[in-house]
């Protein structure tokens, strides 16, 4: 390392410890601040010496520790219990117990790492990789068997002369001037360091695509990859008809579907009945899901009005004697098995939301039909908008 | 190897500590034993549940200064007198058990061969679990700790006079051989004191459960007798808080085993969700008895941890003294939480008697009142102990 003649510090070698810390406590003492020690190995009592304070890298640690856990912990919440809810042992979703190891270990995670970027980049100023002191004599010997300390040139009361005299009162084996390097700038654009790029680039996806896709692709079970299982029109030599796709077995029914009795028949003798309570919420569905299926051709209060301005014939008024003596099952199986030029919506909408359509329906015609005393039944109750 | 210039003057404590002592052991005992006449089965809960926090006190002082001679500790080589004399409790009590044994019917479900008859697992366990066969392994083992006691600190006062390199070595063979012995004699004692309350149930982790809380107890009452001593100007003046930085970090990292041991159990048996293990925990979940498991959560992990936390904090004497009767507090409460619900086979809701406290007080007397008679006997530091330097002259 060439060195310009710009002064960085001065620095002392001692020959063993406690002169060393006898040194640092007389600098201390001496009213100097910006001065540091270089020990090849860690010196108790050294940081009451020096006179420092306790480190300010335990807040760090302490952040982070506390932000990873919390993190974790919401994360989990969110992915577990939130998210994609998985049965696990039969536990609640959020269970606590359950947590804590990770919540813990990521604490810990967070707060080593963070401690260690802390420590070489706030702390120790890592990409400023050109110490003064590397590469110097005193280096050399602190990093073997001596123990070193420098002041440096930014301390309010350096004064060259005087500190070397006190060094050597203080029994120091040796000082030494260090020198602030010269800057040395690069370019950037060098043609010989763009070259290196792209030969680097090429060559480290050329090997890696080789490594992993020729030199050790393994497959170390393919029972994954190959299942003993046909899929859908594939032809097997199992079946005599050499088809894969079987006809299920009669009354076979799918998961989750429940047949409806009456499919097909036109006017059913009898009807289901209502399975469900009109719960707030409940008609709320129903409102939300007649307003989207049923008030094109029906009107939004089922009286017949259609939007569709004669595209198609219009859906008669739900506020008949017939619709309304129609039982809940009726209403239901029309929306199931539609009705001459009403289609079926059994694909559309499902069981539960069709009981909910029929629920608001009764509403509507409620609302059309109101008597006097329904005045009266309002007032007792308390308001509410919708 | 002689080291004589330490600069250690020979004190003795004031003449009321050992009166004190005195009095809270007479106040106790007799107040205890009136307990045993209105109330025998509650005072024999009441009374276990001061035996072992005497127990714990004694054994694990005697278990820090082994570790000390294991590991060749130096920094700790000041304070190791003062284990020595808290663990001078150690010999009484091979006396002091003998009303929990005369009073084992009171205590223990197993013990009563009609109930036996009735339980196919008390059966099963009857080989292990029998009134014989208890009482000689409690008196067993409380004669190998009240052995190792008696060659280790022998050596050690042997060599504030002789000053020979030896009695160390020695006592670290002994303290070699006592920590494993240490180990499995202090999980049979788990076992046999107080697992065996509630005969059904089981928990492999329960030996170390109460070796976490054993070994917490034993520093919180060093440190507070160790800071106590220091303000008082008894200890010597190189003790420096860079000493008492280094128990309080020992307490703090303790304080986190046991925490780390009790959440382990709880959530094994959490996750496992077997009837025969859970109902532990949820007896100690109902009416009163949660608070008093919430309030270990809190008291006997939480704050502790906040307060030893920083590093300030464990060099504050104020503090130091707070938290560690905060955790010999704690460790009384959780021996409490282990013993009480199983009163009267199960079911019985939190109650609390005088009794608990007039043993409690004996207990504390009994403490005091040896440690002052062995401090008027003894160096309170090992003058001629060969680490003795190397301790006084710890710096962080
Ligand atoms: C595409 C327009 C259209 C939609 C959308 C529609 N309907 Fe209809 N609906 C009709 C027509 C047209 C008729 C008369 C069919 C006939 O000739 O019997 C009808 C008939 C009915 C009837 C029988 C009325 C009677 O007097 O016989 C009911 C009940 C009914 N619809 C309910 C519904 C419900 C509930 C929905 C929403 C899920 C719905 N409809 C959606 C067009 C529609």
């Amino acid at each position: 390392m060439s060195r310009s003649n710009k002064l960085h510090s001065v620095a002392a070698i001692f020959d063993n410890p406690d002169k060393v810390i006898f040194a640092a406590e007389k600098v201390r003492d001496e009213g100097y601040k910006k001065f540091d020690v270089n020990t090849p190995y860690p010196i108790h009592g050294m940081d009451e010496a020096m006179g420092l304070g306790s480190s300010k890298i335990g807040f760090v640690t302490l952040f982070f520790g506390l932000f990873g856990g919390a993190f974790i912990l919401l994360f989990m919440w969110w992915s577990l219990a939130l998210s994609y809810p998985l049965f696990i042992g039969g536990k609640p979703f959020f269970s606590l117990p359950a947590f804590f190891p990770i919540t813990f270990e990521t604490a810990v995670l967070f707060a080593c790492v963070s401690t260690f970027i802390a420590l070489i980049t706030v702390f120790f100023k890592l990409p400023f990789n050109n110490h003064p002191l590397h590469d110097t004599d005193y280096m050399k010997q602190v990093s073997v068997d001596k123990y070193g300390i420098y002041i440096l040139l930014e301390d309010e009361k350096f004064d060259k002369d005087k500190i070397i005299e006190l060094f050597n009162s203080l029994g120091a084996s040796s000082t030494e001037l260090i020198y602030q390097p010269k800057e040395e700038k690069y370019s950037m654009f060098q043609p010989k360091y763009l070259i290196f790029l792209v030969f680097l680039a090429v060559g480290t996806s050329a090997s890696t695509y080789l490594m992993l896709n020729k030199l050790m692709y393994i497959n170390p079970f393919n029972w994954m990859e190959f299942q003993e299982k046909l899929n859908p029109q594939e032809s097997s030599l199992f079946f005599a008809d050499r088809r894969s796709m079987r006809t299920p077995v009669n009354g076979t029914v799918a998961r989750g579907f429940i047949p409806y009795p009456y499919k097909g028949i036109a006017n059913p003798k009898e009807v289901l009945s209502n399975p469900t309570l009109p719960t707030t919420s409940f008609l709320k569905l129903g409102k939300k899901k007649y307003l989207t299926f049923c008030s094109p051709c029906h009107g939004n209060f089922g009286e017949g009005d259609s939007r569709l301005n004669g595209q198609f014939p219009n859906g008669p008024t739900f506020h008949s004697d017939k619709v309304r003596n129609f039982k809940d099952g009726m209403i239901y199986h029309i929306i199931t098995n539609g009705q001459n030029s009403m289609s079926a919506y059994d694909r559309q909408i499902s069981r539960e939301e069709r009981w909910a359509i029929v629920d608001y329906i009764r509403v509507l015609q409620r609302a059309k039909n109101a008597k006097n005393s329904d005045l009266e039944e309002i007032k007792k109750e308390p308001s509410t908008n919708d | 190897m002689t080291n004589n210039d330490t600069g250690y003057i020979k004190r003795t404590l004031p003449k009321n500590v050992g009166k004190l002592g005195i009095i809270l052991f007479l106040v106790g005992a007799i107040t205890g034993s009136v307990g045993f006449f209105l109330d025998p089965a509650r005072a024999s809960y009441s009374y276990l549940n001061s035996y072992l926090f005497i127990l714990s006190i004694a054994v694990g002082s005697l278990l820090l200064v082994a570790i000390e001679y294991a590991a060749n500790a130096t920094w700790s080589t000041p304070f190791r007198r003062m284990s020595e004399f808290l663990a001078s409790s150690l010999p009484l009590l091979i006396l002091l058990v003998i009303p929990l044994l005369l009073n084992i019917q009171n205590l223990f479900l197993w013990s009563h061969s009609e109930e036996v008859a009735k339980d196919h697992m008390l059966q099963a366990k009857s080989v292990y679990l029998n009134t014989p066969f208890f009482s000689v392994r409690v008196f067993v083992i409380l004669l190998i700790w009240s052995l190792f006691y008696y060659l280790i600190v022998k050596n050690s006062r042997q060599q504030d006079e002789t000053g020979d390199l030896l009695m160390t070595k020695k006592n670290n063979k002994l303290s070699i051989i006592f920590i494993p012995v240490f180990a499995i004699t202090v999980t049979l004692q788990s076992i046999d004191w107080i697992m065996s309350l509630e005969s059904r149930w089981f928990s492999t982790m329960f030996g170390v459960y109460l070796f976490a809380g054993i070994t917490c107890s034993a520093l919180a009452a060093l440190t507070f007798i160790s800071v106590m001593l220091k303000e008082k100007g008894y200890f010597h003046p190189k003790i420096t808080k860079d000493h008492f930085y280094s128990l309080g970090t020992l307490m703090f990292v303790f304080i986190c085993f046991w925490g780390y041991i009790a959440f382990s159990q709880y959530m094994l048996i959490w996750y496992g969700n077997l009837p025969e293990e859970t109902f532990w925990f949820m007896q100690r979940w109902k009416g009163g008895w949660k608070i008093v498991s919430l309030f270990i959560i809190f008291g006997h992990f939480l704050v502790p941890f906040s307060v030893l936390l920083s590093h300030p904090s464990k060099t504050n004497f104020k503090k130091l003294k707070f938290i560690s009767i905060w955790i010999l507090a704690m460790h009384f409460i959780d021996l409490y939480w282990l013993i009480m619900p199983g009163m009267n086979g199960n079911g019985l809701n939190f109650s609390f008697s005088w009794m608990d406290i007039s043993f409690l007080v004996a207990t504390i007397g009994i403490i005091i009142y040896m440690f002052n008679r062995m401090f008027e006997k003894y160096n309170l530091i090992p003058v001629k102990d060969p680490k003795l330097q190397r301790g006084l002259d710890f710096h962080l």
